[in-house]
């Protein structure tokens, strides 16, 4: 069962998402950086996931052997580990 | 009571997501990945293919398949101490859909995987939306996992447990050359969470080598919680550095962090070159220890290293070759990939009990590990 913290975290966490989501200056909100000026952030060097296939298998084999999950994407279950 | 209000604040923020969507978001890109991967240390060997699909069906959907094959032969501490070297193989299979309707992408996926004593089954849903002139990137998931555990050598025993996963993570445009993404994980489960084969030594001055072994007891239920912070620059001239922060903590008394921070330069328009280092460190379960001090000492006791407090640090190279194809072409362009990280576990509280030295003072644990990927990827 989840703690009070976690779902303290989880609902501030919806909450400030729709917040953000529905506020008004979504829709006329000026853009700092403009659609012509991201030739840099669209160049494949910058994707935080550039290979999924290799991303998912790299992040499957650390989280077989560490304690840790979660927040770095992830793949199936079952871990071959025994 | 207290799931189900989460749960409905998740699908109130999905209704309000597609109430107020402000920007038009875009499908996968179509390509498909060919990959062979090796994992090697600690007396392991996992080795197989791994084939990932993604087509496009008109202007909405995007369907997805993977298939992932583990071949693994295993001699590991833990099996040396207490059991034979065994094989096995593992089979994934994963197809998923995603939808682009009403300017908002959702994603749906099923995974399923089988070994000879394990079947796991999960589904996700996944939404995101672009808003802030596109700057800002919202996205949240659910997943829902059944697990079956069974024992090799005992076709009586089958156990069951259950997973649910919470994700939202938030991807920010900070200028035209910084990307930042905020990510937070929550993970429940519930039911039978041991591994069954591995064992927990307790003193026994009346045994030969002065200790035996017993086995693990786990709590049965596990709720943790993972936020991480990445950051993208990219530099003056075609290449980019990167970096992630993560922070854990789980209610069995896990706590961790790692960091990573990564290099990529391009040589040309056709090869890119990616070094990245990792540092991993965690403090052991509460009902963890190497060496207890009599049998059943405690309600629940593990000797599981991975619940044991170490670090270990990461070193990646990856290189990449990039061929464009002429825009007549079916292709838009291939890559051929070699990535390999070299890894090493060092251990706190965990000892290596084929060595030899007095009962709880034998040498800490410590090992390498190589993990090799090769794959072709094609877009189309």
């Amino acid at each position: 069962m989840m703690n009070k913290l976690t779902i303290k975290t989880c609902m501030m966490s919806v909450l400030l998402a729709s917040v953000l989501m529905t506020s008004g200056c979504a829709s006329t909100f000026e853009p700092w950086v403009k659609p012509y000026e991201r030739d840099n952030l669209a160049d494949p060097i910058m994707a935080m996931n550039r290979n999924p296939v290799s991303f998912s298998y790299t992040m499957h084999a650390f989280q077989a052997r560490e304690g840790a999950r979660g927040a770095e994407g992830g793949a199936g279950g079952g871990c071959g580990c025994n | 009571m207290i799931k189900r209000s989460i749960i409905a604040f998740v699908l109130l923020e999905l209704l309000l997501v597609l109430a107020f969507s402000v920007r038009a978001a875009v499908l996968p890109q179509e390509r498909a990945d060919v990959m062979y991967h090796s994992y090697q240390g600690d007396g392991m060997d996992i080795k197989g293919p791994s084939i990932l699909l993604r087509k496009q069906i008109g202007n909405k959907f995007s369907v997805s398949g993977n298939y992932y094959v583990d071949m693994i032969s295993g001699a590991s501490i833990d099996v040396l101490a207490t059991a034979s070297p065994y094989e096995e193989e593992r089979t994934e299979h994963s197809v998923g859909v995603d939808f682009l309707h009403n300017k908002t992408l959702m994603n749906l996926n099923f995974t399923s995987s089988s070994e000879n004593d394990f079947e796991a089954r999960s589904v996700h849903f996944g939404i995101s939306q672009d808003f802030f002139g596109d700057l800002t990137t919202l996205s949240m998931g659910y997943s829902k996992g059944w697990d079956e555990v069974g024992k090799r050598g005992d076709e009586n025993f089958l156990e069951h447990a259950d997973r649910q996963q919470f994700q939202l993570g938030l991807t920010q445009v900070l200028t035209k050359s910084m990307i930042m993404g905020l990510t937070f994980e929550n993970i429940s489960d519930e039911g039978y969470l041991n591994n069954p084969y591995r064992a927990v030594r307790f003193a026994d001055p009346s045994s030969e080598r002065g200790f035996r072994f017993e086995t693990e007891v786990y709590p049965n239920t596990r709720t943790s919680n993972a936020a991480a912070i990445n950051l993208n620059y990219y530099l003056p001239y075609r290449a980019s550095i990167y970096g992630e922060a993560r922070i854990f903590s789980d209610t069995w008394g896990i706590d961790a962090n790692s960091v990573k921070l990564g290099y990529i330069h391009t040589f040309g328009d056709d090869w890119i070159l990616d070094f990245r280092v990792r540092h991993y460190q965690q403090d052991s379960a509460d009902f963890y220890q190497d060496l207890f001090a009599r049998s059943a000492e405690f309600n629940f006791r593990a000797r599981d290293k991975e619940m044991s407090t170490f670090t270990n640090l990461s070193i990646g190279l990856s290189v990449t070759y990039e061929y464009q194809f002429s825009q007549s072409s079916w292709f838009s362009k291939a890559t051929i990939n070699y990535e390999l990280d070299h890894l090493r576990f060092q251990y706190d509280d965990f000892r290596n009990v084929l060595a030899d030295g007095p009962v709880g003072e034998e040498p800490l644990f410590e090992f390498s590990a190589n993990v090799t990927r090769i794959f072709a990827s094609l877009w189309y």
